[in-house]
């Protein structure tokens, strides 16, 4: 039984070895991790995209509203009271009621036809309620079910809002997520083949290395610790490459997009990669390289055996 | 310690490279195993060495029958053997100490015994003092050697040579014998493939002789063994 200390010995010696055999081929090791990088970059693009277009979305919904419109027969103590019970509900950001004497007054003076309006004998305008979302529940589905609430009060003529836009958007913002993890697998699976046949072709070339290693004694395991370590710094280093290069494309752009925004008339910045995802990129490179390299030395480590 | 009981090899070409050999090797014996090129010694090597696997008839080495191993057991079985290669076998890229450290490192020994270890087995075959150096950068005798501490690094129970002297001249080849003496002097099994017959007359020792994959003359064992005298008698007829 092998005791721990030459168990971690023998593992920082295969990392060593594989460190050392990825320096001594610079020009192979660089292409490589190029490659995993490229193929990583690309998906973390893409959910940085997703995010930044998450956080304007959130900006824009921040503006959704509808407006419920009471019968005209309900008194301003029955509208107070269903304001006050919808400003109870989750998701329910903020409620403003608007009396019918306040929505005329408002009207006579806005609207220019204050002497017309002099002429009807009552207030013929209902109270109304504008209602504002909460930012968790600012999406296509706590909108509609926000509507249908409001909509079932019985002193309720209508509920107004225009939701076509928020839909749209949404559906956007679920394809672009869809696109991120059909890439994610489609270049996930790209690192796994790049490394494991960076892995077969090292193998290929260090053959008789293998086969005396084997003759004295070796195992498959032992032949095959150091080719999975090799696979784990391919995955690594193209992580951290990654990270680098979706981090200096952000730094570029982030100028001239905060500039578009405030042609619009607003405010925006772009974020970049987060310390967690910069972690999750290169540890998820990291775990592909380790994948890939299994799948590349495997069986051809198996197969080989000193025969002539 | 070593014996070949009625084995048979044939290869997938059909050819046949060893017909109904048997013979026992006692342990502590030095045995040198004849035979021109092609006779089937390189064969016998494979199956005690587990690179090939007997046809017919059973491989016993160190107590062990090679065709009962499980695939997992080959590699502990391989390291209770020491095996010097007519080609050496050196790893070229690497230094000669990590050459010699290479059956310890598999065999998870500690580092500071692997130190010890190779710079022991350096020192029995006259090489201290190189162990940095690139094999490629030593003489053809000087990588034999190298091949001999890794064979004898692990302390092997058996040392196994395929013409450790092929390349080398008679002045070189006595000094890699003597070398195989002194392991035997220490207790372990010697069997030498070779056809330098003038280094077997030279150092006198039982002979086991191939010809055409037949095991064709042999003196028998050491009376005082134990072994069976009709495994080291059987002529060819």
């Amino acid at each position: 039984m092998i005791s721990p200390a030459a168990f971690f010995s023998r593992h920082v010696q295969a990392m060593l070895s594989a460190f050392g055999r990825l320096i001594r081929q610079p020009l192979g090791t660089l292409l490589t991790v190029f490659v995993i990088a490229i193929a990583l970059a690309l998906p973390t693009t893409l959910w940085l995209v997703v995010k930044n277009a998450q956080i304007a979305a959130g900006d824009v919904t921040d503006s959704i509203e509808l407006s419920v419109f009471f019968r005209t027969e309900v008194p301003i103590e029955k509208a107070e009271q269903l304001a006050a019970t919808a400003r109870q509900r989750t998701g329910v950001g903020e409620v403003i009621l608007i009396s019918a004497d306040d929505a005329l007054k408002e009207f006579r003076d806005y609207s220019g036809f204050g002497a017309a309006l002099e002429a009807l004998r009552g207030n013929p305008l209902p109270h109304v309620i504008t209602v504002k979302l909460a930012a968790e529940a600012a999406n296509p589905r706590g909108v509609e079910s926000l509507r249908r609430y409001l909509a079932a009060w019985p002193e309720v003529e209508s509920v107004r809002f225009d939701g076509a836009w928020v839909r749209r958007l949404a559906a956007v913002l679920d394809f672009l997520n869809d696109v991120f993890v059909v890439f994610s697998i489609v270049l996930g699976v790209g690192v796994l083949a790049v490394v494991g046949n960076a892995i077969r072709l090292e193998i290929r070339g260090r053959r008789a290395e293998i086969e005396v290693t084997k003759l004295v004694g070796g195992t498959n395991a032992f032949v095959r610790r150091s080719f999975l370590y090799e696979g784990l710094v391919f995955g690594l280093l193209g992580g951290t490459a990654a990270v680098g290069i979706v981090s200096f494309a952000v730094a570029g752009l982030s100028d001239p997009v905060s500039r578009l925004a405030a042609l619009y008339g607003g405010r925006f910045a772009l974020t970049g990669v987060e310390p967690i995802e910069a972690l999750i990129v290169t540890g998820g490179g990291a775990v592909l390289g380790l994948f890939g390299a299994w799948l590349g030395a495997a069986r051809l480590i198996a197969r080989i055996e000193a025969r002539d | 310690m070593i014996r070949l009981d009625h084995v048979f090899k044939q290869y997938p070409n059909d050819r046949e490279a060893l017909y109904d050999v048997s013979f026992a090797v006692n342990a502590g014996e030095f045995v040198f195993l004849t035979g021109r090129s092609g006779a089937g010694k390189s064969s016998i090597l494979k199956l005690l060495t587990l690179i090939e696997l007997p046809t017919r008839g059973t491989v016993t080495v160190n107590g062990q029958k090679t065709n009962e191993l499980p695939s997992r057991a080959i590699p502990a079985f391989r390291r209770r053997l020491g095996v010097v290669f007519q080609d050496h076998q050196l790893l070229m890229n690497r230094p000669v100490y990590d050459n010699i450290a290479l059956p310890l490192m598999v065999s998870d020994t500690r580092f500071r015994d692997i130190d010890k270890r190779v710079r022991a087995a350096l020192d029995q075959v006259d090489l201290l003092g190189k162990e940095h150096v690139s094999p490629a950068e030593l003489s053809i005798g000087e990588q034999q050697r190298v091949g001999i501490a890794r064979a004898v690094v692990a302390r092997p129970t058996v040392l196994i040579a395929d013409e450790p002297t092929g390349n080398l001249d008679h002045g070189l080849a006595r000094e890699v014998m003597n070398l195989f003496r002194r392991f035997q002097d220490v207790g372990v099994t010697v069997l030498i493939a070779t056809h330098d017959m003038a280094l077997v007359r030279e150092f006198a020792q039982r002979e086991i002789l191939i010809d055409e994959g037949r095991v064709f003359s042999a003196m028998p064992p050491d009376p005082g063994s134990g072994a069976d005298p009709s495994l080291g008698t059987r002529v060819a007829g």
